[in-house]
């Protein structure tokens, strides 16, 4: 047998690395189609055990095989909803104060603060949640328990926080300076400047930063299982914040441990667990739209 | 009456500085509340013992073995992947629709609910894969799930390597993956490490993906083998704080700062070596 030439040898090994690469790289394809699959495999009984009427109810007794979705659905948005209106103004006025008006030693501090807060364990905060939070809701509002969808609300939207401000403060980062520099030349001020061109200017990145918000709040599990009393019932009327409520992920969270696999209840907490995923990557799949249109090829920047 | 636009520029300026404090002090104040009220609970007994009298007493330490394991399980599972498909993306990838694709599902990976994760951990290593509730599937889905974290920082401190650095390698006869081996990876190094530890922290802190594929509520001796389940504190931390009535809540205040301590070192780990090569870097 011939000993192969040394360049040779390089380019055959130059060749098994680059598609070992290749296919590490294709893998995030496979991983997210695998997610769907297994959601798929082990929820779609749940869709041929279950009549539909029985999912679209309004009740959720999985005791009695009553699969109501309606109240956990609404929780989700609820304290969803809750949570953006909050962290939303709050979010996008800390971009600016980072981006625009505070000192470059402001900045070295507030940035750090908030990659901390997207690194507290939700755990930890939903802990908070019970011993700080909830006896001030219940000591203000007078509601019955501290354990309400307001509670939830709280802490989802300083949870969401970190993930509207770093994706809102890039969208103020990316308009030019050149905008800037034309309105001070009409003599605006700094704060007209910011008003009525940088925010109008970064308003397709601050959209994107509120889907990814959504997205984040409507996933988050071990917080509002913790804190938001976990009642499922239909959170209608006026006094519906101040209720126990359930989310959709608390719910898969609170019940799994506890099911035999393979029984129906089983199957429709996957059935819960694939809308979500649905909900989610219908929303991701907008927000990669909107930072794909202006930046071609990048788009990951946003993520970490 | 319109207010004057310099009045009008003092009154939102004053706003806006008031929201961004708003946002810090919650944290200053929750890190030193749960130091203040968790000291007390420290001691070596509390991280060298097992948890006594239906986990009223006692330590965490079977609780934060399991979650140094789950640690090392996921860097193991997550590490080449992300870094590997990161190269790809980086080095290799044509700007066409085949890799937008590809990113498309790496910010769609980041975007699924970790509880999410958690139900497939269950259905594909737990349940199809037979693994059973272990360390090895909960490594796995931690894995997977800080995958996407793992590519995103990575790709970013691949592309931050000038690209004269590559030129140079051609010129000098290399390869693409000898250029990748000897010059890019040792360049953008310190930029993997912060990304990679930022990913590992998040997956430590973790709960709702680790309910169903390797969370024991109580089991006080450690794991053998990777085929055991294990304790791991933020469950441990759940635990305690709504399922077990009559738990002092000492206990629960200790337990949540060793989590937050062991989170927040490696937060501190990144911005360091972030900071450190930062000033370093000749390009």
């Amino acid at each position: 047998m011939e000993i192969p030439a040394v360049p040779k040898e390089v380019d055959w090994r130059e060749f098994a690395v680059e598609q070992l690469i290749r296919l590490m790289g294709v893998s995030a394809i496979g991983l997210v189609l695998l997610i769907f699959l297994f959601l798929i495999k082990e929820g779609g009984p749940a869709l041929l055990e279950v009549p539909l009427s029985n999912l679209m109810g309004q009740r959720w007794y999985p005791t009695f095989d009553i699969y109501g979705l309606a109240p956990l659905i609404l929780g989700s948005l609820l304290v969803t909803a809750g949570a953006i209106a909050i962290s939303l103004p709050l979010g996008v006025a800390t971009a600016v104060f980072i981006g625009e008006i505070a000192p470059e030693w402001v900045r070295e501090i507030l940035k750090p603060v908030i990659e901390i807060i997207a690194g507290i364990p939700s755990v930890v905060v939903g802990f908070i949640g019970l011993q700080i939070v909830s006896p001030l809701v219940r000591e203000f509002t007078g509601a019955p328990t501290g354990l309400t969808a307001l509670t939830g609300v709280f802490l989802l939207a300083y949870m969401a926080l970190p993930t509207i401000i770093s994706i809102a403060e890039d969208a103020l980062d990316a308009v030019p300076q050149s905008y800037r520099n034309a309105a001070y030349a009409l003599s605006a001020t700094e704060w007209q400047t910011i008003w009525r061109v940088v925010l109008p200017a970064a308003r397709p990145g601050i959209i994107t930063a509120v889907m990814l918000g959504v997205g984040r709040a409507i996933g988050e599990t071990m917080t509002v299982m913790m804190v938001a009393g976990n009642a499922a019932r239909m959170p209608l009327g006026l006094d519906a914040l101040l209720r126990p409520v359930r989310t959709m992920t608390a719910t898969i969270a609170a019940e799994m441990g506890e099911v035999a696999r393979g029984s129906t209840h089983y199957h429709v907490l996957f059935v819960v667990g694939l809308a979500l995923f649905i909900v989610t990557f219908a929303i991701n799949l907008a927000a990669a739209m909107t930072i794909f249109r202006r930046e071609r090829g990048g788009g990951g920047r946003f993520l970490a | 009456m319109k207010i004057p636009r310099y009045t009008m520029q003092k009154i939102a300026f004053a706003i806006i500085t008031t929201a961004a404090i708003s946002v810090g002090i919650p944290l200053v104040l929750v890190i030193g509340y749960i130091v203040a009220q968790g000291i007390g609970a420290l001691s070596w007994e509390f991280i060298s013992a097992a948890p006594r009298n239906g986990m009223r007493e006692g330590g965490i330490y079977p609780a934060l073995v399991g979650t140094v394991w789950l640690t090392i399980g996921t860097a193991v599972t997550s590490i080449p992947l992300g870094v590997g498909a990161a190269i790809y993306l980086a080095e290799y990838a044509a700007d066409n629709w085949f890799t937008r694709t590809i990113r498309l599902a790496i910010i769609n990976l980041a975007g699924v609910p970790s509880v999410v994760y958690g139900l497939f951990g269950l259905g594909l290593f737990v349940i199809f894969l037979r693994f059973g509730m272990s360390i090895l599937a909960g490594s796995l889905t931690l894995g997977i799930m800080t995958l996407p974290v793992i590519i995103t920082t990575t790709e970013q401190a691949l592309v931050a390597v000038p690209q004269s650095f590559r030129v140079v390698n051609a010129s000098l006869g290399g390869t693409t993956w000898q250029g990748i081996r000897k010059v890019i990876l040792p360049q953008a190094l310190p930029g993997i490490m912060t990304g990679i530890i930022l990913g590992l922290e998040r997956a430590a802190g973790e709960t709702a993906p680790i309910l169903f594929t390797v969370a024991a509520f109580f089991l006080p001796r450690l794991p053998h083998s990777v085929f055991d389940q294990t304790m791991a504190l933020p469950y441990h931390l759940f635990v305690i704080s709504t399922q077990v009535p009559g738990m002092p809540i000492r206990i629960q205040y200790g337990t949540a700062l060793v989590l937050m301590v062991f989170v927040l070192t490696m937060n501190l780990l990144a911005t360091l070596i972030r900071r450190y090569y930062r000033r370093r870097r000749q390009w």
